[in-house]
């Protein structure tokens, strides 16, 4: 055999081994916190009233009526009272009255629908809740944006820091890692109302209320799940039974 | 029986082969008694058309085919299926039922095939079966991948967009036939009503014409089985089948037991990860369709990979025409040289227990190869990984290609005269 064939039988041999390893360095470009996801009705609560007061004015949830918010603990009435600022109906859909074309001006792309963004958000590097929680906790100060704010995971976003005047301003210190990427050192320049710790604890109750919206049924979901387990183990002790009975004779 | 139902039996029979199709496909139906784990695949493959067709009628009163965005911003479509994840009341059972089945179906479907490969069921009698099997293969890649396009997500978008595309790169006729099934310049509303038929109404007709078909051939000729001996060679004074038994009630409460184990794992996956990992609903369809924005990476639902990454593995040009015109033929062979099993297949036994080293080992590597291929499928190219597909697609090939030759030479082991029970 010609030497090119050989070799070429080792290499395909040598990759075909290490074909698993490939997959290894793939995805994993985005470093991201875990997000303390609670299913509390308070830490819901207070994520609904932070998203109300902070997102809600450029990003819609407009899959989510205002009476949902009643299967995390609040009634019509404490609806009504706190997170209905616009003349909304409280069985309204939860729409905000910025146009996509207004928002693609101001912004350079319409600010996403809220509703399904802790799922869209999953990958490969974590889940939505994950992103999300980084997402919000890592803007820092960038004068070559027309916002002024730049974002670690997300870069060049559109979105200025809605959330800033609890934060503060972060800057970041960039340098180069080896392989070209960039390794971003955050630190506080201007404190904001809340602490840090604060801060966190109210992204995460933000974040566990994103999560809510994005399939509000999940918890209902999960328990029936176990009742329909529960059934089936007990009706396979009596498939099982009639299938040997029936099956007795049969040599 | 009491004479006043006896009669109202008669008059039916009298009129509609009522009884006879009865005893024909069930209580006079003889399958061998020797049906392993491998055979609960064929009634869960009916199971999961059953899920789909029950859960598409109920999904279709509430889904809307609609590609305009409502007065938020959001494609109709996609906004009715978050709807009846919202609002209709069993609505998010429904919809994870139907994604979920879709998964489901796939992975027993991939089970029931292997079953075939294992035991020889292809073989004489049975190619008419294995080749209508084969089409309901190719109706039910036809079905998942227009109804992949419903949700109207990025993923559905541009999954749609790149598989259209394909069709362009076949010559001459390329381009033109590429609009025909878009019906437009771009993936739009039109190519979502287009496949909304087909997927509710078109394509499930031929499936189940085909399905029946299948059972039809099937109960012509008699279940082979894992021994690969035929059954009705040894026959008692009745003209039964020695190693037979009737269908109904022993094989009737067998698949129960397996229709219940099924409905567990199933269960499981839709109260407990519907998402299956962000592969039976990729995280990306969750974003609506953005015909302005590409996804960084378009990756076909899981049950498409191994065939995708066979179109990918071709990367030369020949004769003139495009790597990608070859690709597609490629992953186009790689599904329809499955329906000539029957004829590549020159071994003188049928069943993996009598067949001998070479044989296994080919399945085996088979095996291998498709898995890796999968796998690649999901994963964005790279020199490396486009190597290994490719090598993998040869293996692929030659699988079948050369079986005619490997299965002749193999040393097989002498079949039994009777099945093997217990």
């Amino acid at each position: 055999m010609n030497m090119r064939v050989i070799n070429f039988i080792k290499r395909a041999a040598a990759v075909l081994l290490f074909a698993p390893a490939l997959a290894i360095g793939a995805g994993a470009t985005l470093h991201l916190d875990k997000a303390p996801v609670s299913t509390e009705p308070a830490a819901l609560q207070h994520g609904a009233k932070l998203f109300v007061n902070y997102c809600l004015n450029c990003h819609g949830a407009s899959y989510v009526r205002y009476n949902q918010l009643e299967k995390i603990g609040l009634s019509e009435q404490m609806i009504r009272d706190n997170l209905l600022f616009t003349g909304d109906k409280v069985g309204d859909l939860m729409k905000i009255s910025m146009t996509r074309d207004d928002g693609k001006t101001w912004f350079g792309a319409p600010p996403p629908d809220l509703s399904v963004i802790a799922r869209a958000r999953a990958s490969g590097d974590g889940s939505g809740a994950d992103w999300l929680y980084t997402y919000l906790r890592q803007f820092y100060r960038d004068p070559a944006r027309p916002t002024g704010w730049n974002n670690v995971i997300f870069e060049n976003v559109g979105m200025p820091h809605a959330l800033w005047e609890l934060q503060g301003e972060q800057v970041a210190t960039v340098t180069e890692n080896a392989d070209g990427s960039k390794h971003f050192e955050l630190a506080l320049a201007k404190p904001g109302k809340l602490s840090v710790e604060e801060y966190d604890k109210s992204i995460a109750d933000l974040v566990s209320f994103l999560v809510w919206m994005g399939e509000p049924v999940a918890e209902k979901r999960k328990s029936i799940g176990t009742f329909v387990l529960i059934f089936l183990a007990g009706f396979f002790v009596l498939a099982y039974a009639l299938k040997k009975n029936y099956w007795k004779d049969i040599h | 029986m009491t004479t006043k139902s006896q009669a109202v039996l008669n008059w039916i029979d009298e009129r509609f082969p009522l009884t006879s199709s009865i005893k024909g496909h069930l209580t006079e139906y003889y399958a061998p008694k020797n049906f392993n784990f491998w055979y609960f695949f064929g009634s869960l493959a009916l199971l999961a058309l059953v899920i789909q067709i029950l859960t598409g009628i109920f999904l279709v009163m509430h889904y809307k085919p609609d590609a305009s965005l409502n007065a938020a911003g959001v494609p109709v479509a996609f906004a009715s299926v978050e709807y009846i994840m919202r609002e209709v009341p069993g609505g998010w059972l429904i919809r994870y039922l139907h994604s979920t089945g879709a998964s489901a179906f796939f992975i027993v479907v991939y089970l029931h095939m292997f079953r075939g490969l294992l035991y020889g069921s292809y073989r004489k009698p049975r190619e008419l079966i294995w080749i209508f099997g084969t089409l309901i293969f190719l109706a039910l890649m036809a079905e998942a991948f227009m109804g992949y396009l419903l949700p109207w997500g990025q993923m559905s978008f541009w999954g749609a967009q790149v598989i259209v595309n394909l069709f362009s790169a076949i010559p001459l006729i390329g381009p033109d036939l590429s609009l025909i099934i878009r019906g437009d310049f771009v993936v739009s509303d039109a190519t979502l009503n287009r496949f909304f038929s087909f997927h509710v109404i078109a394509v499930p007709l031929v499936l189940i014409g085909l399905v029946a078909a299948h059972i039809i051939a099937l109960h012509e000729v008699g279940s082979n089985n894992p021994d690969g001996v035929e059954i009705k060679k040894k026959k008692d004074a009745n003209g039964i089948p020695l190693d037979g038994i009737p269908f109904h009630p022993y094989y009737t409460v067998k698949d129960i037991v397996g229709v219940v184990v099924f409905l567990f794992f199933f269960s499981a996956v839709v109260f407990f990860a519907p998402e299956g990992g962000g592969y039976f609903l990729e995280y990306n369809n969750f974003i609506p369709a953005d015909p302005l924005k590409t996804p960084p990476h378009i990756a076909p639902v899981w049950y498409f990979t191994p065939f995708y990454s066979i179109l990918r593995a071709v990367t030369y040009p020949l004769f003139g025409l495009d790597a990608k015109f070859w690709g597609v033929v490629a992953m186009g062979a790689s599904v329809v040289i499955i329906a000539f099993l029957p004829w590549l297949d020159r071994s003188p036994v049928k069943s993996m227990r009598y067949k001998g080293p070479i044989f296994k080992f080919a399945v085996f590597v088979f095996v291998i190869c498709f898995f890796v291929l999968g796998y690649l499928g999901v994963l964005p190219v790279s020199p490396g990984r486009t190597l290994v597909s490719q090598i993998c697609s040869v293996l692929y090939f030659a699988f079948f290609l050369l079986m005619p030759w490997y299965s002749k030479i193999d040393k097989c082991k002498a079949e039994p005269e009777r099945v093997n029970f217990k």
